[in-house]
């Protein structure tokens, strides 16, 4: 009996541990440090129809209790990702992936995600439509609850894996969000994305960030992603995968107990590439130490 | 790439600014060229330096104060441990000069050190370029290993002017350089020679390939400094035009 496992859209992960979209690339790279095979899942890096090169440098910018990131989802294109980085990963990992796509238009996301019907490692499909930078598309379609819901439902007409849309917080009402995106035929919600942020450089008077503003994650954001998991699962019917500033065992725990049935690890990843390693193997300890015989048993204990 | 903790068995200044740091532990796998990526406490993100020289028990690094994270660096006494990434990045390929030149501007001149010292049978010529004499230093160490010339922007200190001018105006002969220091100086030096390999500088999110937080444009599409960097064949860097 493996006391990790958690059951995600009808697929048993080994535990609730997935690396977020942006922080872990194609996954293969991570192979090199550690074996990619004990993860949950993993959520591959964002990906659009087309090549994209991302914003100008400097795109990172750090903080007291994070960093600001505006990467612009660089990647090579949906038809490059099949055909180079999802075969480097086969290699990699036995299991299947979370794919995540970004686009500018409604087209974009369904051409993009109707590449990734019958691919062979991927098992869902996550839908960014909370990046903070790219031009429209991303946050501008993912703040308005019209748009995520028909986005939301043209995407899931057109795929043939389960749909997950990852919301962001920039918004007055995380609820209604969640409910427009399980309206339109959601599978699962993903949260929290970035919040947007900015850093000023004093030597030169201007913003860090080319761009001037980016997506604050990082252990400060992780209070606003408890309190945003909780108010989703009280309000949705589908699952939540939560996230935003999950650094440890414990945390991981206390964003089940908001309602998370799973949990993804972003800007960890950066700073110790071992994090979800670190934290997959501190688990049992700590859930020792709570009492809990098995992970499972803790989703949406607080609700 | 290594996770390991090394202990601090010197840290002092070389000028004002500028400061030399030991550390010790396991630090074998290093080539000329590659960096390490150090977690300070309190810190979100790492800080990356280029190695100056490194063995299989030690790394030196030589860096320089520019914000929060290195003054704080400063204060760190020898005994105290510190959380290190080791061997990252690709490192200077040595054997394609015969008559090499080296030319370092700034901190730049920290990931030359090791190179000069493997490239030291080929005697190589070294360019240093300072701002003025108060940043000048490593000219005795470097001096050790091949022909060192030292440029100051002000003349306060050898010749008066940066590195290119005295590059230009001098027949040093060479077959191919490596280069390290500020955008500019490495865009304008392509504009001269393009037969010669950068190591670029870059803010970093990870610094081991994940987050695409340095990607610079070359030829053969984007590349991350810090994983097929932070050495660049000079023919490949596509510069912004900002630079």
């Amino acid at each position: 009996m493996n006391r990790l496992e958690v059951e995600l859209l009808g697929k048993k992960l080994k535990n609730p541990i997935i690396p977020a979209s942006g922080t872990f690339g194609f996954g293969y790279e991570f192979a090199e440090y550690y074996d990619i095979n004990i993860l949950g899942s993993i959520a591959l890096k964002g990906t659009t129809l087309h090549p994209r090169y991302g914003n100008p440098l400097p795109r990172v910018a750090e903080c007291k209790s994070g960093m600001i990131n505006a990467i612009g989802l660089q990647n090579p294109g949906a038809d490059q990702v099949i055909s180079t980085e999802l075969v480097k990963l086969k290699k990699a990992y036995r299991d299947k992936a979370i794919i995540n796509i970004g686009g500018h238009s409604f087209n974009d996301y369904i051409d993009t995600a109707k590449k990734f019907n019958g691919i062979s490692n991927i098992w869902a499909v996550e839908l960014n439509i909370s990046c903070p930078n790219v031009e429209g598309g991303g946050m501008a379609f993912g703040t308005n609850p019209l748009i995520i819901k028909e986005l939301t439902s043209a995407v899931k007409r057109v795929i043939t894996n389960p749909l997950i849309v990852k919301l962001s917080p920039n918004v007055t009402s995380i609820q209604d969000m969640a409910i427009a995106a399980e309206e339109g035929g959601a599978d699962a919600i993903s949260l929290i994305n970035t919040l947007v942020g900015m850093r000023i450089d004093l030597k030169t008077g201007k913003p860090i960030i080319s761009v001037k503003s980016g997506g604050y994650s990082g252990v400060g954001v992780f209070p606003i992603a408890i309190r945003m998991i909780y108010a989703v699962s009280s309000c949705v019917k589908i699952p939540v995968i939560g996230m935003g500033g999950i650094s440890n065992a414990r945390e991981v725990l206390e964003a089940m107990y908001a309602g998370a049935h799973a949990v993804m690890i972003g800007t960890q990843n950066l700073i110790d590439p071992y994090a979800c390693q670190s934290i997959i193997n501190e688990l049992p300890d700590v859930m020792d130490q709570l009492s809990i015989r098995n992970i499972r048993d803790i989703i949406r204990r607080s609700i | 790439m290594k996770n390991v903790f090394l202990t601090v068995k010197e840290n002092r200044p070389l000028t004002n600014d500028f400061y030399k740091m030991v550390l010790e532990g396991e630090c074998s796998g290093h080539t000329a060229g590659m960096f390490v990526n150090i977690k300070l406490q309190d810190f979100t993100l790492r800080r990356p330096f280029g190695i100056a020289d490194a063995d299989n028990h030690s790394i030196t690094l030589l860096y320089k104060v520019v914000g929060l994270g290195t003054k704080y660096m400063t204060t760190l006494q020898n005994g105290v441990i510190i959380d290190v990434l080791t061997c990252l990045g690709n490192g200077f390929n040595l054997g394609k000069a015969s008559k090499p030149l080296l030319i370092g501007g700034g901190t730049g001149i920290a990931p030359l050190f090791k190179l000069a010292k493997e490239l030291k049978s080929k005697y190589p010529n070294i360019i240093l370029g300072f701002r003025t004499h108060e940043d000048v230093c490593m000219i005795h160490e470097f001096s050790e290993f091949g022909n060192v010339h030292v440029t100051t922007d002000d003349g306060s200190y050898g010749y008066k002017g940066n590195v290119l001018s005295y590059l230009k105006s001098t027949g040093i002969v060479y077959d191919y350089y490596y280069a390290c220091g500020p955008l500019v100086m490495l865009k304008n030096l392509t504009s001269i020679d393009k037969n010669g390999e950068l190591s670029l500088e870059s803010r970093m999110g990870c610094g081991f390939g994940a987050c695409m937080g340095c990607s610079i444009k070359t030829k053969s599409g984007y590349k991350r400094v810090c994983k097929e960097g932070p050495v660049f064949n000079a023919s490949e860097v596509i510069f912004d035009e900002q630079t």
